[in-house]
């Protein structure tokens, strides 16, 4: 008898603990890249170095060494003397896939806007890998990016982190481990969706209610994964202590696994940090409404998206560690969106622990990450805030990196990580900068002027055949 | 020295404080690009009375009652903005503040007589963010909808005036296959539509309204009235893209005797000898390079360049309005793709003015003194405008962005930034 209660609490106990394998994993494998050395490049780290003349080796789709180090015999060798190097650009909201290219109707991949809590939609399964967009960001130099939903909904639903490789599935760009987004929305566009629909929310105050209700949801959900997981460790300890039979087995059977929720999953991970909180929000008071619920329900917004007024709250945003993902200079188009002002990242970036990051949003946008910097590190120094290029190159590398929870793997040049890597023409903060060459994990996966290695969608192929040329 | 010039000399540092106004103004050293696709050359410009007098390498011996050392900075004349709603569109989604569009459709399917002129508003904050980023002009464009022809405009300068008007009246003509759709199911309808509103506009209709084939409101007279002006003094602003379509515009064009324009042009490269042969100039956005529809399968960054070398006239749009400051970095990313620096300045600058009929926007004497010094390359996302002058004027430099700058700037906040009153 005790031997079937073990068997069935060790059947029990790695269901509990890791409730569900891994969905969609990611097929993703960097084939082998042979060893390059860099000569004499300018090298931006994107943690906030510059290196003049410096060398750079990679080899087994990772950075070896920077400086000095040793090299394989058959090592590539690439003059860099007036290149640049930069670690590849990362954009942490796109929407390509989702709304690829064309923009047909049945392309409109990006709201699922049946419902304000959409928490259980993957952006991944909108997905579609044939956006030619992925190949025209790649020439910009984007080696990864991170696709969200839409903003119609409070909670869009979860967003996925890809490499920016030609697949002809997401699985086979999908970043290894790499942790989801939760994308959730303030302001404007939620209410205006339900509430043309006379459907709640119409407005701020519903939008708030309407996060609060599901987050109490969602830790009612967490609350019974955790005493069904509680009750489990129980079971398997009365077993280990040899304690009455009839005990374990009441354990066992009133405790019948609680009903998986795909909803509730994903709230509950953000909840619990799992899932990494992406937060579009415009205005500076509701940023910090935002910042107390999450103090209410004890979770971390991750970062904040567009805040165009994100510099109205720089401070606050460092102190809790709360990164703002901006644009160079939109405004206007509404009026959440009114107070726009083309020093927003830098001033974002000014306070020691700011988190400044340039998204894109556009599919234009995430081919010139490099020049969006430029015009907001142009306006940083214009306001006397003597902003470096290798500290604005942090804003498009390392903190986007960190944002999406994948800086210990990319996002900097360093020893060790992924070789993610950009080979510029010049100084990248430019309009006539051009990346020459773009690495991922040590692949060479696009090279300027070279057709066998600029990579083409199958839409894009076969494509007004007669045209003159 | 006359007392009016002793009296600009003493007050000179308060006038630049202010909208300022000098009777003469003299600018040393600008490595200046005169408009024309010409190299620039490092030349003293003086300006009087909101005129340009003179244009030479040397002019420091005149005496002016202000002076700007532009120090090897470029000068250009005030950059074209593109086509946009600059004063028309306060903000993009607050639609009664938004005038550049005619919605109701059953109305009729062409108003060329719907004149955004009168819904413009030079106050609009959207102006001075524009101006001061070094922008002096705009096209005023009735925003291209769903019918044929959304209405008309015209160039409209960025001088605070309320009716700074000029150059000839332009009509917008929607082409394409989206609006081709909305209108009929087809692109072809649009060609239907216009042939009959055309084909016979001298002929007169007993209720002044002309329909389409089945008793839909086509044209009314005004409207009517206003096509035949415009056939022989105005514009006609083809909104297309696919070459196919740039083809019809070229014919339909050709047959009724018209001043066609393209705007969009993602396809224009494929039939670049056709628009040049016609001597149709072309407005692009030199970023388009995604085939963002079936009409625009043929995108491509090149396109500028090439379109350029087939000797066809450019310029360029950005399709924004809060944002068309941007222009300009369309414009370098155009040189960035092989269009000649020298011909990227002059469809920022003199080209649009000639192509709608506005006064001639080139640095040279006798001209309107709209002129940018600016901190580097103007077409590089690298600097910006120092100084913009505007009639000779120069400009305070502020909007309401530069203020919301000065109010979050200073880290100590004191009783609070609503007491920050730049």
């Amino acid at each position: 008898m005790r031997r079937l209660f073990f068997a069935l609490t060790m059947l029990l106990i790695p269901m509990a603990i890791q409730a569900q394998p891994e969905a969609f994993p990611s097929t993703y494998q960097a084939p082998p890249g042979p060893p390059v050395l860099f000569k004499n490049a300018t090298i931006l780290t994107g943690d906030g170095r510059r290196l003049d003349e410096t060398d750079l080796y990679i080899a087994d789709g990772q950075i070896q060494w920077v400086g000095a180090g040793e090299i394989a015999p058959d090592a590539t060798e690439v003059d860099a003397g007036d290149r640049w190097i930069t670690p590849g650009l990362i954009d942490v909201h796109s929407h390509l896939g989702v709304y690829p290219s064309p923009g047909v109707a049945a392309h409109s991949d990006g709201n699922e806007a049946t419902a304000p809590v959409t928490a259980e939609v993957w952006a991944e399964h909108s997905v579609w890998p044939q956006d030619p967009g992925f190949s025209r960001s790649l020439a910009g130099g984007v080696t990864a990016m991170q696709i969200l939903p839409g903003s119609a909904n409070l909670f869009g639903g979860r967003g996925v982190t890809l490499k920016n490789v030609p697949s002809i599935s997401y699985q086979g760009m999908k970043f290894p481990d790499a942790p989801h987004g939760l994308k959730m929305a303030c302001g404007e566009n939620p209410k205006r969706v339900y509430g043309g629909r006379t459907q709640a929310p119409s407005t701020r105050m519903g939008n708030v209610a309407t996060y609060r209700s599901a987050w109490i949801r969602a830790q009612r959900y967490q609350a019974d994964w955790d005493r069904y997981n509680q009750a489990v460790r129980d079971a398997a300890e009365a077993v280990e202590n040899d304690s009455s039979g009839a005990s374990v087995a009441s354990a066992l059977l009133t405790n019948t696994p609680p009903r998986r929720n795909l909803e509730l999953d994903t709230l509950a991970g953000a909840l619990r940090g799992d899932i990494l909180v992406h937060m579009h929000c415009y205005r500076a008071d509701e940023m910090l409404t935002i910042l107390d619920m999450a103090k209410e329900f004890g979770y971390r917004v991750g970062t904040f998206h567009h805040g165009v007024e994100a510099y109205k709250i720089a401070d606050e945003l460092a102190e809790n560690e709360i990164c703002g993902a901006l644009w160079a200079d939109w405004w206007g188009f509404k009026i959440e969106a009114y107070d726009g002002i083309q020093e927003n990242i830098a001033l974002v970036d000014r306070p020691t622990g700011g988190c400044a990051i340039v998204h894109s949003d556009s599919d234009e946008g995430i081919q010139r990450l490099n020049q969006e910097a430029a015009k907001a590190m142009l306006r940083g120094n214009r306001a006397g805030l003597d902003i470096p290029p290798e500290r604005a190159i942090r804003w498009i590398t390392y903190n986007a990196a960190k944002s999406l929870g994948v800086h210990e793997q990319t996002g900097s040049i360093e020893n060790g990580k992924m070789a993610d890597v950009v080979l510029w023409n010049q100084d990248p903060f430019s309009v006539y900068a051009k990346p020459l060459r773009v690495y991922i994990d040590g692949v060479l996966r696009y090279e300027q002027d070279n057709p066998s290695l600029s990579p083409q969608s199958d839409f894009e192929l076969g494509q007004l055949i007669g045209a003159p040329q | 020295m006359n007392t009016t010039r002793f009296f600009a000399a003493l007050l000179g540092p308060l006038l630049l404080a202010s909208h300022s106004y000098a009777a003469s103004l003299l600018i040393t050293s600008g490595t200046v690009f005169t408009g024309d696709d010409a190299p620039p050359s490092q030349m003293d410009i003086l300006i009087e009375d909101g005129l340009i007098e003179a244009v030479a390498s040397d002019l420091s011996a005149t005496e002016a009652d202000q002076m700007i050392d532009a120090a090897g900075r470029p000068v250009t004349p005030a950059l074209f903005a593109g086509i946009t709603a600059a004063g028309l569109s306060e903000i993009g989604m607050v639609y009664e503040a938004v005038d550049s569009r005619l919605n109701e459709l059953y109305t009729g399917l062409m108003h060329p007589e719907f004149d955004v002129r009168k819904a413009y508003n030079p106050l609009s904050s959207v102006v001075p963010v524009t101006r001061i980023e070094g922008y002096g002009y705009t096209l005023l464009a009735a925003a291209f909808g769903d019918r044929t022809i959304s209405g008309q405009g015209s160039l409209v300068r960025f001088d605070s005036g309320f009716d700074s008007f000029e150059g000839k009246t332009t009509i917008f003509v929607n082409v394409d296959g989206y609006s081709g759709n909305k209108i009929g199911g087809s692109r072809a309808a649009h060609w239907m539509l216009l042939e009959t509103a055309f084909s016979s506009l001298t002929a007169k209709q007993g209720n002044g309204l002309w329909l389409t084939h089945n008793e839909h409101p086509l044209i009314n007279q005004d409207g009517r009235a206003t096509l035949k002006d415009a056939r022989e003094n105005g514009i006609f602003v083809f909104r297309a893209n696919r070459a196919s379509d740039i083809l019809q515009v070229l014919a339909f064009s050709r047959k009724h005797q018209l001043n066609a324009i393209i705007s969009g042009g993602q396809e224009a490269w494929i039939v670049r000898a056709a628009l040049a042969e016609s001597g149709t100039p072309v407005v692009i956005n030199a970023l388009d390079n995604l085939p963002g529809s079936f009409d625009g399968l043929g995108a491509r960054l090149d396109n500028a360049a090439l379109l350029h070398r087939a000797g066809v006239t450019l310029l360029f749009t950005s399709g924004e309005t809060h944002n068309a400051r941007k222009l300009r970095q369309v414009a370098g990313n155009a040189v960035a793709n092989g269009l000649p620096y020298e011909v990227a300045i002059a469809a920022m600058t003199s080209q649009p003015a000639e192509i709608f009929g506005g006064t001639p926007r080139m640095i040279a004497p006798g001209l309107r003194a709209d002129v940018v010094i600016w901190s580097g390359d103007p077409l590089n996302v690298t600097s910006s405008a120092d100084q913009v002058i505007i009639d000779g004027k120069l400009d305070p430099m502020t909007s309401r962005q530069t203020e919301l700058l000065k109010r979050y700037l200073p880290t100590e906040p004191g009783l609070g930034r609503a007491y920050i009153n730049p």
